[in-house]
């Protein structure tokens, strides 16, 4: 019965064609001119090379982190193309301008960038390799005084933001990859919305990696000023390569006084054959900050792509009464390896986090959750709780969890709850006695297993999420 | 005839099961199915409803005129053969009234019926939770977490009462039942039974024959009914045991 359950998990990719785009494309590998060409190519401000040179120096003395639970052949840094553009490459103020066999691929994807968001009321920024290709809804979003822009383009209209923000969150000297994004990275969302403004809108950004042998260095920044609220979504998806391509992302949002930040990916990278050949690396830095009491940040993630995974989405809690908050669904398959979590750090009195993790595996995949929650000695009060859920499909995969929990004051207080299930012969039957025939049977007990975390994603999300993981959303809605 | 088995013989792997079973229910009637533990009654429960551990080697199952043997599970079940399981499953995360509401409606596709939406199906199964004197905050919870053992027995009868079987095999469905509880689930069972359709009770005691009236009981042992009659053999069985009855096997 197994072996059934098997090929349900086994549909083909969609996303996984690639198009052709007449690209400009640096030559593979990395040094200083490269750095120095990717500024100039973009009339970045001096700060910014200087960032992005002082970054390139540091990545130079670090040595590439292996502790994550995952084997993989580790990325050749000299034959990686830091820069993919789509050529013709004027500023787009509107689709029209847009490549259409970009727009075609995103068509594709199912994200129409056209007529159909605007009727969601949902604005778009689109990723293409390295660049953002269009964004959709800015004007309406202007007059709101939000800002959402790519990141070259904030950094051309607003350069004083960008400066004091970026890297104020994850600072180059964080991680090694952190560091390469920050020394190569090409583009990304910017988002700010200043004092007061509830965004009129959820905002969006699809990632697309394109070009074979092209790492994926995008930054996003978020910004939310005193009782702002924004809620933001980021889907991503690449072609079917044989060869692994690395996607070093960073994202750093910015949390002041009473405001809130909703992050929702859903993350689709192809993730290699069913031998395991090609796919994504996805090493991932995201982290936010909530700076201001009271602000609330909040994560969530369904991960279904990727030949590796390895992140950890995580809050700083400095504000008092700051909230934070993780909700996870990691589903692996075949050969992919997930390593991912949060890290939770209490520094304000009275903050509070949530981390609700769903591990699916299947085939002979790997999956981890690896959580930090720590109580510095002001986290006065502070309190946390987790849960971290697995399940096991097939007696081939592995599911492992790796919680750290760190306490350095008395009046703090952390719960941890684990559970490892499995979709058993017993449990079929049971929904077969019933008339339920076993695709809706498992899709059933995935969907439930992970009814936590779905809860927590926008609508538009949650149906995409449910979608992915082969879920008909009939007969949950009861 | 609904149900016929002929020298029914079953394995779980390689381990021999039921020895040539035979059993005739017409619509209509109540049986029940008493013997020792390891006898092979709740063996002959789950092989009615198709479940994958065990293989029919020889012998024949009638239902309805047809072949149930070649019927998958999920079609047994559309066709009207429920099984009240003697350990429910339990299904994080799935609410009670959704998974109820996906087994009526594939039961209602399966007859060329229109589904019932979650607000119409809201109505019907609201009338049901009465039946078996259930509080409606259950059809929220998850099917089964945390619900005590009278309460999954309790709950199996409702999706019993909510599905209407033609045949409904209830397997020791009134074993760890307080007295309330077994009134409950017996209150349930004499609902269902009509003349349309039939009841066949798997169990232990004879406690429940009290509140259901079965017409037939027969005895089963090592894997084989050894003995048929009325209400009358429960209460010897009840007196002598089973070793003494099973010894004048072939008497009655």
């Amino acid at each position: 019965m197994s072996s059934n359950i098997e090929n349900f998990l086994d549909r083909p990719y969609e996303a996984g064609f690639h198009s052709d785009v007449e690209m400009e494309t640096f030559a593979p590998g990395l040094d200083e001119e490269t750095i120095r060409k990717i500024s100039a190519k973009k009339n970045e401000p001096d700060f910014l090379l200087q960032f992005r040179l002082k970054a390139y120096e540091h990545w130079k003395t670090m040595t590439e982190p292996d502790w994550v639970n995952a084997e993989y052949e580790k990325p050749n840094f000299d034959e990686i193309i830091y820069y993919s553009e789509p050529k013709k490459k004027p500023k787009k103020d509107s689709l029209d301008e847009v490549d259409p066999a970009i727009l075609e691929v995103y068509e594709k994807l199912g994200i129409p960038l056209h007529e159909q968001k605007m009727l969601q009321n949902v604005a778009v920024d689109a990723v293409f390799d390295s660049v953002s290709v269009a964004t959709t809804f800015k004007k309406k979003l202007k007059e709101a005084g939000v800002i959402f822009c790519s990141v070259n383009e904030a950094v051309e209209e607003y350069p004083e933001l960008v400066e004091r923000y970026l890297g104020s969150v994850v600072p180059y000297t964080d991680n090694f990859y952190a560091a390469l994004n920050s020394a190569v990275f090409s583009d990304g969302s910017f988002v700010y919305v200043p004092k007061g403004v509830t965004c009129p809108m959820e905002l969006s950004t699809y990632f697309r990696i394109n070009t074979q042998d092209t790492g994926q260095f995008e930054r996003t920044l978020i910004i939310c000023e005193d009782d702002a609220y924004v809620s933001y979504l980021e889907g991503c998806t690449a072609p079917q390569f044989d060869t692994n391509q690395l996607h070093a992302a960073v994202v750093e949002l910015v949390a002041l006084e009473n405001a809130e930040i909703k992050y929702s990916t859903v993350q689709n990278w192809y993730a290699g054959d069913e031998e395991g050949k090609g796919g994504i690396y996805n090493f991932v830095t995201k982290r936010g900050v909530c700076e201001g009491d009271n602000s609330k940040i909040s994560w969530s993630q369904v991960e279904t792509g990727s030949a590796v995974t390895w992140k950890y989405p995580s809050c700083i809690l400095k504000g008092d009464n700051s909230v934070g908050e993780f909700y996870s669904v990691a589903l692996t398959n075949h050969h992919q390896q997930a390593d991912t979590g949060t890290k939770m750090v209490h520094i304000g009195k009275n903050t509070k986090s949530t981390i609700i993790s769903k591990g699916i595996s299947a085939g002979v995949s790997q999956n981890s959750y690896r959580g930090l929650v720590k109580m510095t000695p002001s986290a006065e009060g502070a309190r946390n709780y987790s849960e971290c859920d697995s399940m096991l499909i097939g007696d081939r995969c592995g599911a492992h969890t790796f919680p750290y929990i760190d306490v350095r004051n008395p009046t703090a207080q952390v719960e941890h709850e684990a559970s490892t299930s499995r979709i058993g012969e017993e449990q079929l039957f049971y929904f077969l006695q019933r008339g339920i025939d076993e695709e809706d049977a498992i899709s059933m007990i995935i969907s439930g297993f992970c009814k936590d975390v779905f809860h927590e994603l926008p609508m538009e999300f949650a149906v995409e999420a449910q979608a992915l993981l082969g879920i008909k959303l009939e007969g949950s809605v009861g | 005839m609904l149900l016929e088995v002929k020298d029914l013989h079953v394995s779980a792997g390689e381990t021999p099961i039921l020895k040539g079973v035979n059993l005739e229910v017409k619509a209509g009637e109540v049986h029940a199915i008493m013997g020792p533990n390891g006898s092979g009654k709740s063996t002959f429960a789950k092989v009615l409803a198709g479940h994958p551990a065990y293989e029919v080697t020889s012998g024949t199952i009638s239902y309805d005129g047809e072949d149930l043997v070649e019927l998958e599970p999920d079609e047994r079940s559309r066709e009207g053969v429920f099984l009240a399981f003697q350990y429910p499953v339990e299904i994080p995360g799935v609410s009670n009234s959704q998974f109820m509401r996906q087994a009526y409606n594939e039961r209602r596709k399966a007859q060329g019926k229109e589904e019932l939406d979650p607000l119409q199906f809201d109505d019907l199964i609201r009338e049901k939770v009465k039946l078996v004197d259930m509080d409606p905050e259950f059809l929220n919870r998850s099917v089964n977490v945390d619900f005590s053992g009278g309460e999954k027995k309790r709950n199996e009868i409702l999706q019993m009462a909510v599905l209407e079987p033609k045949l409904a095999i209830l397997d020791e469905t009134d074993s760890g039942l307080d007295i309330d509880a077994l009134r409950v689930v017996s209150n349930g069972i004499n609902t269902l039974a009509g003349d349309d359709n039939a009841v066949v009770m798997v169990t232990h005691y004879q406690r429940i024959l009290d509140y259901v009236q079965p017409d037939y009981v027969h005895i089963m042992t090592d894997g084989k009914i050894v003995r048929s009659g009325d209400k009358q053999l429960a209460i010897d069985l009840e007196e002598q045991g089973y070793e003494k009855l099973a010894a004048q096997q072939g008497v009655a």
